[in-house]
């Protein structure tokens, strides 16, 4: 069974605004019954104000489905559409103390209905703009349809690519044979052999800075490194922000699901070494936590 | 709360008897049955008198057609992939669209690597075609591989006369039997089956011991090779305690069968005539003249298997699911989907399996929760009407989401 958390079951097992709300003027369906998911937002709009004053849900799905869509009713209800446009997936799996990798895409689910009721209120067309494979990395849930259009548009050759693109493969290692599968197929159509040992094509990575830099533009640049990890992590519920540089120590906050997460220190190693291979020179990634309390001028100067 | 085990098609409890003929394996006749002194003389001795259990549960002619292995998927990998190293110009496989993925996956593999795989279809009673079958045995095909019981939906599948057919065209016949040794008699010396599968946690034995049948004289190359253990045959110290313990299973399977085949049925019957009986829209999947005692699978519609299942454990009832979240793919169970079950009832598909250790308050227990769990959940499906409690007017057109 699945590592629900408590909030999952309690959404499950006590679903609020469960039915479609009777005068709706939005709705938004999403899902795919082949996969067993299926979701119907209905909400109540406040012509004026554009403020959702009421809003249900009909799920066909599982546990985590059916999680997801009773704490995005919550979450929305009150909010301008403006504002709701706003709720990210990794929100509704934040609300929910986060949910396992392989039913991450029930939070987006939910996120999709909601754009799919937004613009069914406003009179426009929506469409989906992905589509969803077969879990292959579990540690970072990245699916087969990602990987397979990261090889084809960056022409990857090995796991280390992907890896290296998709992070996919970077954390048990137990999918690479799953992951040599996918290209070995993709190659056949490209009319190239895979070959296990082919020279890794080049890294995605910002250009090395020249010449000395100032304190502003070196923090700056360590800044632009951390940046460049989000988007991998918000994909899997976390985030992370520069908080302090110190000398040779860069202070980072690891927060939503990287808060806790036993991969965190496998990504904070990854963030340290991309900022050595940019800044071309020793850096260490330490949590924000295990910074040494800051002292103000006040304090400093009464010593 | 109560506390019911309907699950035994995954595994099952380990009898107190069979734990307690393991015991002294573990802390007094320890040593290895190849070694020559007090820690082991009577370990080997123990290893024969479960040999023959084995073999007098399943009618085979000699205790050496017994090879004791780690698990009914080690059993059927060691068959097939013999099958095909003892007959290398032999290149396809024949094997239906509705077994265990220990044989399907393994297949899938064989097919990368240029093997031609033959999955029989079903028709939606899970039943195969024989006349295909026929049609399909050549002298191209070095092995059969079709399971004895369906693991989901309980059917049985009529081995004994396809390993006749399969025979007569010169081709070897497995089966995968690990649902049903122990509840289906059986005597395979008068059969034409080459080899079998069989799981000790199937049968209260525990986990992590399996065994396969080699009848004598099927050429056969093992998949583990090193010591002498089992005849050389599966190389690999004896796990000693669990052959005694699943020599024990075997001998309580063979003085339950009776009750396996009445009592157990008995009490599988009255779930699942109550559940049609109570809750609408709900269906029994499989072949339902020709089935195991103890399996009933039911199909609830317009709702998800494992949102049933949560339900249920709450309740304190333990069952599975054909869904695909449960198994965290994105497809039901390929079993339901063979059977062309529509995804609307596949996705709520619930496995219900007995064993001796039940009893009929329990059924009484799941009829009572069971037509509230499927209400409650109806209540918030977008193909359910709630207001006039019945499915939407054509739920596949009235519900078209977005693919997402």
């Amino acid at each position: 069974m699945w590592d629900y958390s408590d909030k999952v079951k309690d959404h499950f097992f006590n679903p609020k605004n469960a039915g479609a709300v009777a005068d709706a003027n939005a709705i938004g369906e999403v899902g795919s019954i082949s996969c067993g998911d299926a979701l119907r937002l209905t909400l109540k709009v406040n012509d004026d104000t554009e403020v959702i004053e009421d809003a249900g849900f009909q799920t066909f799905g599982c546990g985590s489905a059916i999680a997801s869509s009773s704490v995005l009713t919550e979450i929305i209800k009150g909010l301008t559409l403006d504002e709701a446009l706003k709720v990210t997936n990794q929100e509704i799996a934040a609300e929910l103390d986060g949910l396992p990798p392989e039913k991450m895409h029930c939070s987006v689910m939910g996120r999709e209905a909601l754009q799919a009721a937004i613009a069914n209120y406003r009179g426009e067309e929506w469409k989906d703009d992905h589509e969803e494979g077969a879990l292959v990395c579990k540690c970072f849930a990245i699916d087969a349809v990602m990987i397979e259009e990261m090889v084809w548009a960056n022409k990857l050759r090995t796991v280390e690519d992907v890896t290296n693109y998709t992070k996919a493969g970077g954390g048990c290692a137990a999918c690479h044979e799953d992951i040599e599968a996918i290209l070995e197929k993709v190659l056949k159509e490209r009319g190239e052999a895979f070959d296990p040992n082919a020279k890794p094509v080049a890294k995605p990575e910002p250009v090395a800075a020249k010449g000395p830099m100032t304190n502003l533009q070196r923090i700056k640049k360590i800044e632009e490194v951390i940046m460049s990890f989000r988007p991998q992590l918000m994909a899997d519920g976390g985030d992370v922000e520069l908080v302090e540089v110190v000398d040779k120590t860069a202070y980072v906050n690891m927060t939503g699901a990287c808060n806790g997460c036993q991969m965190s220190a496998m990504t904070i190693a990854g963030i340290q070494q991309r900022l050595m291979e940019v800044m071309g020179e020793f850096i260490k990634v330490v949590p924000a936590s295990q910074m040494p309390k800051l002292v103000t001028i006040e304090e400093a100067s009464h010593a | 709360m109560p506390d019911i085990y309907l699950d035994n098609n995954a595994t099952t409890k380990v009898d107190s008897a069979v734990v307690d003929v393991m015991i002294p394996y573990f802390t007094e006749q320890f040593g290895n049955p190849s070694s020559i002194h007090r820690f082991a003389d009577g370990v080997a001795k123990a290893i024969k008198k479960a040999r023959s259990q084995v073999q007098e549960l399943i009618g085979a002619e000699h205790d050496s057609e017994i090879i004791f292995t780690s698990c009914g998927t080690e059993s059927d990998s060691t068959a097939i992939l013999s099958a095909i190293k003892a007959q290398p110009n032999r290149k396809e496989i024949i094997t239906t669209s509705v077994e265990h993925p220990a044989v399907l996956a393994l297949c899938e593999n064989l097919e990368k690597e240029g093997y031609t795989i033959h999955r029989m279809p079903v028709d939606k009673c899970g039943r195969l075609n024989l006349e295909a079958y026929k049609n399909l045995l050549s002298d191209e095909v070095a092995i059969v591989s079709v399971m004895w019981a369906n693991n989901e939906t309980g059917t049985i599948f009529p081995v004994v006369e396809m390993a006749e057919m399969a025979n007569a065209a010169g081709v070897m016949f497995h089966t995968d039997a690990v649902q049903a040794v122990g509840k289906i008699p059986m005597m395979l010396q008068d059969t034409k089956i080459d080899m079998l599968s069989i799981s000790g946690h199937k049968l209260h034995a525990p986990k992590g011991i399996g065994v396969l049948y080699l009848k004598r004289g099927t050429r056969f190359r093992p998949l583990l090779r090193g010591g002498h253990q089992e005849r050389g045959r599966r190389a690999g110290t004896e796990n000693t305690a669990s052959i005694v313990g699943l020599g024990k299973a075997c001998e309580l399977a063979a003085e339950h069968m009776e009750y396996e085949n009445v009592q157990v049925k008995a009490m599988r019957d009255r779930l699942e005539q109550g559940i049609i009986a109570t809750v609408p829209h709900c269906f029994i999947t499989g072949d339902l003249n020709n089935r195991l005692p103890n399996t009933t699978d039911i199909a609830f519609e317009y709702i998800e298997g494992e949102a049933i299942l949560m339900l249920l454990n709450k309740a304190g009832i333990a069952a599975s699911s054909g869904s695909a979240c449960t198994s965290g793919s994105l497809e039901p169970s390929h079993v339901m989907r063979a059977m062309d079950i529509p995804y609307t009832a596949a996705h709520g598909t619930i496995r219900f399996s007995f064993s001796r250790y039940n009893d009929m308050s329990e059924v009484d227990e799941v009829l009572k929760v069971m037509p509230s769990i499927v209400a409650t959940l109806r209540k918030l499906s977008p193909y359910w009407d709630s207001v006039n409690n019945c499915p939407v007017a054509d739920p596949e057109q009235a519900f078209q989401p977005t693919y997402a």
